[in-house]
């Protein structure tokens, strides 16, 4: 059991009091190991973007225990859940997210330089990050001067760059058409088969396929949790 | 980390010049009116100081006057004159005075200045120095005709650069042989000229001009090294008893020494600059909630960046530094600029009346500090929303 990342025992998320409670987490429980690619999906309103910002550290559990490396996240304060995403998160979102006005290299320096790295080390290892996304051409270009598939492999690289734990991604082919989404969801199968670890939100089936494991939640709970059918086909 | 806040202070501010210009334009005034006044004041002050230094610290000035509102009292005789120098050691020459305001005639050139009725002694009193002709005669003095000795100033008037020794001017009705000129002094404080000045003997002044054999004032020098404070007092008993007044009236004249003038400038400038102080003060908190405003503004426009900033492991601290850091920046930059502008100011007043322009490095340093502490002030509240802005909904912020 060395090898797990995360592990949730029985979390929730309320939001909202009384009449207006909503429970977008209703008791998770959920193991995932180093190395593996695992997709939510879920009808909207599932959950399955709440789940994403508590694993990601954005958010804490109402109840429940979630272990990131060991480390109870619900007891930590938000300075030290900003050190756990810091030093072992990285983020995809849907909308990119990138710094407007400022170039790819920056954008991909930007969780080096909350680490501390000195400049030209945070250079070389944007440079190296970009070049992983296949974007070392584009490095000065600003984001608007950037394709949307572009963008997204801007902003998985600057997910890369601070060579985290688990990368977290929401929906992050949801803003692209179907080559570009294929790229991209190349890219990130790329990265699980080099060893890092992935969690993906979507509601393509076609880009879910791409994962080892895909959990389907409804109502903030885990109703399916089972391999990808391509992961038992490549295993068969 | 420090360095890149700073970089991306500067950054956030060149993006938006033309608004971060407007947002900073109160701290501008604001810095600009307190080092233009302070660096006025300064120069204003140095040359008051200059000026008694170099009149003597020790000239008092006697006068006629009672009451509240100074009305005029029963006047002094010249035997007050002698009695003043003879009978207190402390006290080191006097020399009668009364002046009046007249136009001087040279050609088809005039002048209108003040008319000082003296006597030779007044050039120890004052300090000053004749630089040509030479100074009344006692024979003058006593007979009352009519010589006089010009200031620079009146004689750049009716003269131009021409020597008027031994050339006669017309004071009124009264034809006037020039026989010396004054060393000039300089400009005076606060647009004062010391140099705009004609003197004239006591005695021709009270037959062709007063009337009366009236002294209405006395200018006195202590000796160096004597209080000026125990001048005043010996000066004030001597009086009371030649004048009779008994011990429960009060004085039926008036003892101003420099150090009392000195303290009424001081006064002045004082309140010139509260006043002016005040005006700053205004503009410096109109510009800070300026900075306030434009710094909501940006917080509002970047919350998305702050989400990113905080998604990527920024803390909450760190995002409050940004802002804030950036706030101080535009500040600082508005205190820059108004610094420039101050001493520019002040330059140009200080050319125009007249006083030295004295630049303070202390006060460029104030400027600088206190425009980062409207920085800090100002730009706290909008920072510290920014620090506690929720990360997921500022993701969401479209």
């Amino acid at each position: 059991m060395t090898d797990t990342v995360i592990e949730l025992q029985g979390v929730t998320r309320v939001y909202g009091a009384g009449d207006t409670e909503v429970r977008a987490l209703d008791g998770i429980d959920l193991v995932i190991r180093k190395g593996e690619f695992v997709a939510i999906m879920g009808p909207s309103g599932s959950g399955k973007s709440t789940a994403l910002n508590v694993l990601g550290c954005l958010d804490s559990p109402t109840s429940g225990q979630y272990r990131f490396k060991g480390v109870e996240v619900g007891t930590l304060d938000r300075d030290q859940r900003a050190l756990l995403r810091r030093h072992f998160l990285g983020f995809v979102f849907q909308g990119y997210n990138l710094l407007p006005r400022t170039s790819a290299l920056m954008n991909v320096e930007l969780p080096l330089i909350y680490k501390g790295m000195p400049r030209q080390d945070r250079l070389v290892a944007a440079a190296a990050a970009l070049d992983k996304v296949g974007l070392a051409h584009r490095a000065h270009h600003d984001p608007s001067e950037l394709s949307g598939g572009q963008q997204q492999r801007v902003a998985i690289a600057r997910a890369l760059a601070g060579n985290p734990e688990v990368i977290l991604a929401d929906e992050p082919t949801g803003n692209l058409d179907t080559k570009r989404s294929v790229e991209i969801m190349e890219l990130l199968q790329g990265l699980n088969r080099d060893g890092m670890t992935i969690i993906m939100v979507t509601h393509e089936d076609d880009m879910a396929e791409y994962a080892g494991r895909l959990i389907w939640m409804v109502d903030g709970r885990i109703e399916r949790d089972a391999p990808t059918r391509k992961a038992v086909a490549d295993a068969g | 980390m420090l360095a890149e806040t700073i970089t991306l202070a500067f950054q956030a501010i060149r993006r938006n010049a033309m608004r971060s210009f407007l947002t900073v334009l109160g701290v501008i005034i604001g810095v600009a009116a307190v080092v233009a006044m302070v660096t006025i004041g300064q120069g204003a002050s140095d040359q008051v100081t200059a000026q008694i230094e170099g009149q003597g610290a020790n000239l008092i000035f006697l006068s006629a006057v009672e009451g509240e509102f100074d009305a005029p009292a029963k006047p002094f005789d010249s035997d007050d004159v002698e009695a003043l120098i003879e009978q207190i050691p402390a006290v080191l020459t006097a020399a009668p005075f009364g002046s009046t305001q007249m136009t001087l005639v040279n050609g088809n050139l005039n002048h209108a200045t003040q008319v000082t009725g003296t006597d030779s002694r007044y050039l120890i009193v004052t300090g000053r120095n004749l630089i040509h002709g030479r100074a009344f005669t006692p024979g003058e003095e006593a007979s009352g005709v009519a010589v006089c000795i010009l200031g620079e100033t009146v004689r750049q008037a009716l003269f131009g650069r021409a020597d008027p020794v031994g050339m006669r001017i017309r004071l009124g009705a009264i034809s006037c042989e020039v026989v010396g000129l004054l060393e000039p002094l300089g400009g005076g404080g606060f647009g004062r000229d010391e140099d705009d000045i004609v003197l004239i003997p006591m005695r021709t002044f009270q037959r062709r001009i007063q009337g009366t054999r009236d002294i209405y004032a006395i200018q006195i020098a202590l000796r160096d090294g004597t209080s000026n404070s125990g001048g005043v007092s010996a000066i004030e008993s001597l009086m009371r008893e030649r004048r009779r007044i008994a011990p429960d009236e009060d004085d039926d004249f008036n003892v101003l020494s420099m150090d009392q003038i000195a303290e009424m400038l001081a006064d002045v400038t004082g309140v010139l600059t509260g006043l002016l102080a005040s005006i700053a003060g205004v503009s410096l908190l109109v510009g800070g909630i300026g900075i306030m405003n434009i710094m909501l503004v940006s917080v509002t426009e970047r919350t998305r960046e702050i989400g990113i900033r905080l998604a990527v492991g920024a803390q909450a601290g760190q995002v409050l530094m940004q802002f804030l850091i950036e706030a101080v920046v535009l500040s600082m930059f508005g205190g820059v600029i108004g610094l420039v502008l101050g001493f520019v100011l002040a330059a140009v007043v200080a050319q125009y009346m007249g006083i030295p322009f004295s630049p303070d490095l202390a006060v460029a340093a104030l400027a600088f500090v206190f425009s980062a502490f409207i920085g800090v002030v100002f730009g706290y509240f909008p920072a510290r929303r920014a620090a506690r802005l929720d990360p997921i909904e500022a993701l969401r912020h479209q």
